[in-house]
């Protein structure tokens, strides 16, 4: 049996006002593979994960995830947004964030119960912010919201997640305790995508690596296609990265 | 009237209930609905749909040629509506920011509405008069089924929200990752924004289209202060808009019969300012005293740590130092010597200080304990 990739996308096309931010990108994304997506700002790195997601619609292009239409498959998909894409000074607190993720399950209406807490709670144990279950969001670190958004993920208990910036403005204990969690949900076979801009840990942190700058420049394992031919080509410049040390 | 014949009669006489009840209801749907408009940084929208409003009653007024508060009611919700839909229209398929957006609509419709109005002025016939009460509100005017419009309203906006609670909780804080759960956020949005544009429209007759943003707003501002949890906030400010209408409408009708729109809005800009001074989280008289609090507890801290660096260099640590080796720069004054010695850190003989064993384990986990000191916060 032809097993399906995660993600397959096709001549995806996404542009704002008229001008191009994604061209015509085709783009397979492996099932297990823990893949960074790289480019310069503006690259449409953010816009791509919107797209996969239906917050922003393409102007051409479709998205199927295991071989069905994104809609169909929404509950196998955990977002991590940006962290400045919300406000942080609204009044909830970190357990009630990450209970937020739960709430794809639940669907229309129905109210989070003990199993949504107790999930939660795991979840929020699990990036070491437990202990900060009750703070009102506006009193954490920039780490520790970050971290809060990592566990809203956590229970939404998909198959791909797609996280958008986590490591942006993180100290190296966050950085460490993210990317170990991301290691350990490939572990556990789910297939994880991430936009990321520290060249230097590419090889260190990720398998997979796709080079982006509004069309796809390369994409493949790190080993293979992680060099600097493919990040002239992405960055305009040489940019010397040194990738084996 | 006095404020105590007020309270003493707001049972027995019809008009004074109905306008008391009517002003409290309404304070109470748009202090909750406020609160919305707030923490969806919204704030100005209730202002651009108030007076966006004020075209319908003009033009139901010349349609129907009664003046019938629901008919006329009907229409400022049309044109609320219509302008509501336009602001977002112009948002999403222009480059124009939201502020203009507003900016546009509200003056757009509100000079269409006044030019109408002066319109129906000219008229000969003797039924015109009147439709200015919509632009700063006549409480008197509010008769039974006035309020009870209000309280029907009220209900159904109550149910919907407990209803949706999740839903609108949600969309509030992260609208992109409601929409990829999977949930209609077009749907929630539009239900958010239609009941705010009711309890708009509902308030035009007591507070009027220019003031009544500041009953959407100020109620849920002055909330905001004292909580931080979404509910207790609603709750809040629903409890504020409802007493700025009970107080208000007191106010107006012991005063000479001052008019009742403005009083109440005084009356939620008093909740406001009290809030922001206020309350002990985030009001500035409290951040103030823990931020001179904080200034000397680091000052005390700071001596500490030179008396432990001093102090480490004897083979007793309690090796008495004169007072004077301690310079100004690192924060020693006599009162902060004083601090110290209350908190057995130092003993004090005349000019001379000795560290304690105490001051000697305080100073040493002086950097652990800041840590402790945080998570504690």
């Amino acid at each position: 049996m032809k097993e399906q990739p995660a993600i397959q996308i096709d001549d995806l096309t996404v542009a704002y006002n008229y001008k191009p931010v994604l061209w015509d990108i085709d783009l397979t994304v492996p099932e297990g593979v823990l893949m960074a997506i790289v480019g310069p700002n503006g690259a449409g790195k953010s816009t791509l994960i919107k797209a996969i997601l239906g917050i922003i619609d393409p102007i051409a292009g479709s998205v199927r995830v295991f071989g069905k239409a994104y809609k169909e498959q929404r509950k196998l998909v955990g977002y991590v947004p940006q962290k400045g894409s919300v406000d942080w000074d609204f009044p909830t607190t970190a357990l009630d964030v990450v209970m937020m993720g739960t709430y794809g399950r639940l669907g229309w209406i129905k109210r989070p119960g003990n199993d949504q807490k107790k999930a939660s709670l795991e979840a929020l144990e699990k990036v070491g912010m437990l202990a900060f279950k009750n703070r009102q969001i506006s009193h954490l670190s920039g780490g520790q919201q970050q971290r809060v958004f990592l566990a809203r993920a956590l229970v939404q208990d998909a198959t791909i997640y797609l996280m958008d910036e986590p490591f942006q403005g993180v100290d190296a204990t966050t950085e460490i305790a993210i990317i170990n969690i991301l290691k350990e949900l490939r572990k556990r076979g789910k297939t994880v995508v991430v936009v990321h801009h520290d060249l230097q840990t590419v090889p260190e942190y990720f398998d997979w690596v796709t080079f982006l700058n509004v069309k796809k420049i390369a994409t493949g394992p790190v080993k293979d296609i992680f060099n600097d031919d493919n990040l002239t080509k992405t960055y305009g410049i040489n940019y010397k990265v040194a990738i084996n040390n | 009237m006095s404020l105590l014949e007020y309270f003493d009669q707001v049972f027995s006489d019809y008009t004074l209930r109905t306008i008391t009840l009517g002003t409290a209801v309404l304070g109470a749907v748009c202090g909750m609905l406020g609160s919305f408009a707030v923490l969806r940084k919204q704030s100005l929208l209730g202002d651009a749909i108030s007076h966006a409003a004020l075209p319908g009653i003009a033009l139901a007024f010349l349609i129907t040629g009664t003046k019938d508060t629901n008919l006329l009611l009907a229409g400022a919700l049309v044109s609320g509506l219509l302008g509501t839909f336009w602001i977002g229209g112009i948002i999403k398929k222009t480059h124009l920011k939201t502020d203009t957006a507003l900016g546009l609509i509200l003056s757009l419709f509100f000079g269409f509405g006044m030019l109408l109005l002066t319109f129906i002025q000219k008229q000969p016939n003797a039924n015109q008069a009147g439709l200015d009460k919509y632009l700063f509100g006549q409480a008197a005017t509010l008769v039974e089924s006035d309020v009870l419009l209000m309280v029907i309203v009220t209900s159904i906006c109550l149910v919907v929200l407990l209803l949706f609670w999740k839903e609108f909780k949600i969309l509030l804080f992260d609208p992109d990752f409601t929409k990829t759960l999977g949930f209609n956020t077009r749907f929630i949005d539009i239900l958010i924004t239609f009941f705010i544009v009711l309890a708009i429209v509902l308030g035009l007759q007591t507070v009027g289209v220019v003031l009544m943003s500041a009953m959407l707003l100020a109620p849920a501002a002055a909330a905001r202060q004292w909580t931080n949890r979404l509910s207790s906030m609603i709750l809040l400010a629903a409890l504020f808009g409802a007493f700025s209408g009970v107080f208000g409408t007191a106010i107006s009708a012991s005063q000479n019969n001052l008019s009742t729109g403005p009083v109440i809005v005084l009356v939620a800009g008093v909740f406001v300012l009290i809030s922001f001074v206020f309350s002990p989280g985030r009001g500035l008289l409290f951040r103030e005293i823990r931020f001179r609090q904080n200034r000397r507890d680091l000052q005390l801290k700071k001596t500490l740590q030179l008396m432990y660096s001093i102090a480490k260099t004897h083979d007793n640590i309690s090796h008495p130092h004169a007072v004077r080796i301690l310079n100004n720069f690192q924060g020693f004054t006599k009162r902060s010597l004083q601090k110290m010695e209350e908190k057995q850190w130092i003993t004090l003989q005349q000019q001379h200080w000795s560290l304690t064993e105490r001051g000697f384990d305080a100073a040493e986990n002086l950097f652990n304990q800041q840590d402790n000191d945080e998570s504690a916060n």
